[in-house]
């Protein structure tokens, strides 16, 4: 039999952070910024049939950056305690803060475990409030700990690049086709400088939009009314397009 | 509902231990629905009984389960509540984990389960005896679910009524149906059913215009679930009751 190597415990969990952090920065990111009527969630996402954002209970979202089956099990299980809970008491007794103490234990739990090898997610849990000063979004990363969240958070792959951009820009009161544009803005925006451009079908926006009159908030936004509430920013992205063309040639010369 | 299940069984009627004896309790009484061109309308009065008595005047019978069906329910009040409750929790629990909704007949199909798992209570006086009705998106068209007590379902065609004063509801709408109904013809005839309902049924109410409850009337279409607001129950109610005071058996239908 062999004898393990002794670890410190110090060495061990920054290695677990490691881990995760890597697997987490393979994702791509995606962002979830406040606007005048709720909270809009914004991600470059392929695929269709995959979601990263999704519904958990009438005011709150989910979003995940990260290894897909391991956040789908954790959405799936926020679904079930939030129907769980609504139903055992009553629907407004289902809070995004209850939630994110269930997601911040569990991750928590999973992390500090030297069994299992910790989660590669990042998560944010977003409830939209009857006013602005209302909305709450908590971030979650890997190790359970819970970050209170104002105005504008990223998650995923270059998450730091992205907040430093956002925070610069984002203000209160957007409109959505504002806050999307925003979004879409510094998605788009790499480290090396080179913008690329994300299409319309290649987002994945939802919103919780507090001005819906059902009692469930959360909604997909895609096809026409994505491309609608993008089109300006197109003409602009075209315009800026066109000025760094003119540049380019200077630059080559 | 199989989470349910095993996380807290005691939560799910099924699972309950039966009372003793026959437990006294409100009973909702009268369901009515009727298809249109484009839709469906569910419609219920607002009494519930107990025994003799008048237990509630104003209890509300007709809920919708989500965006595109509604139930209506007859018979133990507190027990079909309750049912409904999770009805809804389940169809809102599908569509949030697989990303879809259920189909109607796959709603419809989860609310038969349910009623059979009240059979024990039914046995006791305490039967859920529901209407379920929406808008089946494959098919384009309004469609009604009726039950029994034993779970049974059949789909109807045009119209149906379920409760106490089903019978004389359902003769209403036999002389009164039309299968190319508007919307707003269908909301009438509903309202006139139940009118007709209560006339001969008393556990049934009809509208009751010093206290201004007035039936619940519902219409889903290819546009969701609507309630009539207050106002437009109210007027279609008082436009009905004004013609009873001319011809009180109601409108005549043709003789051959």
């Amino acid at each position: 039999m062999s004898t393990p190597f002794y670890v410190s415990p110090q060495q061990a969990m920054a290695d677990r952070a490691e881990y995760a952090r890597k697997g987490i920065a393979r994702g791509r990111s995606l962002v979830v910024l406040q606007y005048a009527d709720g909270i809009v969630f914004v991600g470059e996402n392929p695929s269709r049939a995959l979601h990263k954002f999704s519904e958990i209970y009438d005011r709150i979202g989910f979003a995940a950056a990260g290894k897909y089956n391991e956040y789908e099990n954790l959405r799936i299980g926020g679904v079930r305690y939030a129907d769980l809970r609504g139903y055992t008491y009553d629907r407004d007794d289902v809070t995004a803060r209850g939630l994110a103490n269930v997601y911040a234990q569990t991750l928590g739990t999973i992390f500090s475990s030297a069994a299992e090898k910790p989660y590669e997610v990042e998560l944010v849990v977003a409830e939209v409030g009857a006013t602005a000063a209302g909305d709450q979004i908590y971030r979650l990363p890997h190790d359970g700990s819970i970050v209170d969240e104002h105005g504008s958070v990223a998650v995923g792959g270059n998450a730091e690049q992205i907040s430093t951009f956002l925070d610069q820009r984002h203000r209160d009161g957007m409109t959505l086709s504002e806050a999307l544009k925003l979004a879409v803005q510094a998605l788009s925006n790499q480290t090396n400088g080179a913008d690329r451009e994300i299409p319309a079908d290649r987002l994945e926006v939802a919103v919780l939009d507090r001005t819906r009159s059902q009692q469930r908030k959360f909604k997909r936004i895609r096809g026409r009314q994505l491309e609608r509430l993008l089109e300006p920013v197109v003409a602009a992205e075209a315009q800026a397009d066109a000025v760094s063309n003119d540049e380019a040639p200077e630059e080559s010369a | 509902m199989d989470f349910l299940g095993s996380h807290s069984p005691e939560m799910l009627p099924g699972n309950r231990k039966l009372p003793e004896g026959i437990v006294e309790a409100p009973h909702g009484t009268t369901i009515v629905a009727a298809t249109f061109p484009g839709g469906v309308v569910l419609a219920g009065d607002r009494r519930a009984t107990m025994g003799n008595m008048i237990a509630q005047r104003d209890i509300e019978k007709v809920f919708p389960a989500d965006e595109y069906s509604a139930v209506g329910i007859a018979g133990t009040a507190g027990l079909a509540v309750e049912m409904v409750k999770l009805f809804q929790l389940e169809l809102e629990h599908f569509e949030k984990v697989e990303g879809a909704t259920l189909s109607l007949e796959g709603k419809a199909n989860r609310l038969s389960t349910m009623i059979r798992g009240n059979l024990g209570m039914a046995m006791q006086g305490l039967a859920v005896v529901p209407l379920f009705a929406g808008w089946d998106e494959g098919r384009e068209k309004g469609r009604i679910f009726s039950y029994d007590v034993t779970g049974g379902r059949s789909e109807e065609h045009g119209f149906a009524a379920t409760g106490s004063g089903s019978i004389f509801a359902r003769g209403s709408m036999k002389k009164l149906y039309r299968p190319d109904l508007t919307e707003e013809e269908a909301t009438t005839l509903v309202v006139q059913a139940l009118y007709d309902a209560a006339d001969d049924d008393s556990a049934t109410g009809g509208p009751d215009l010093a206290r201004r409850i007035f039936p619940i009337v519902t219409v889903i279409t290819d546009e969701g679930f609507r309630r009539l607001t207050e106002d437009e129950s109210s007027a279609l109610a008082r436009s009905v009751t004004e013609h009873r005071l001319e011809q009180p058996d109601g409108p005549r239908a043709a003789l051959l």
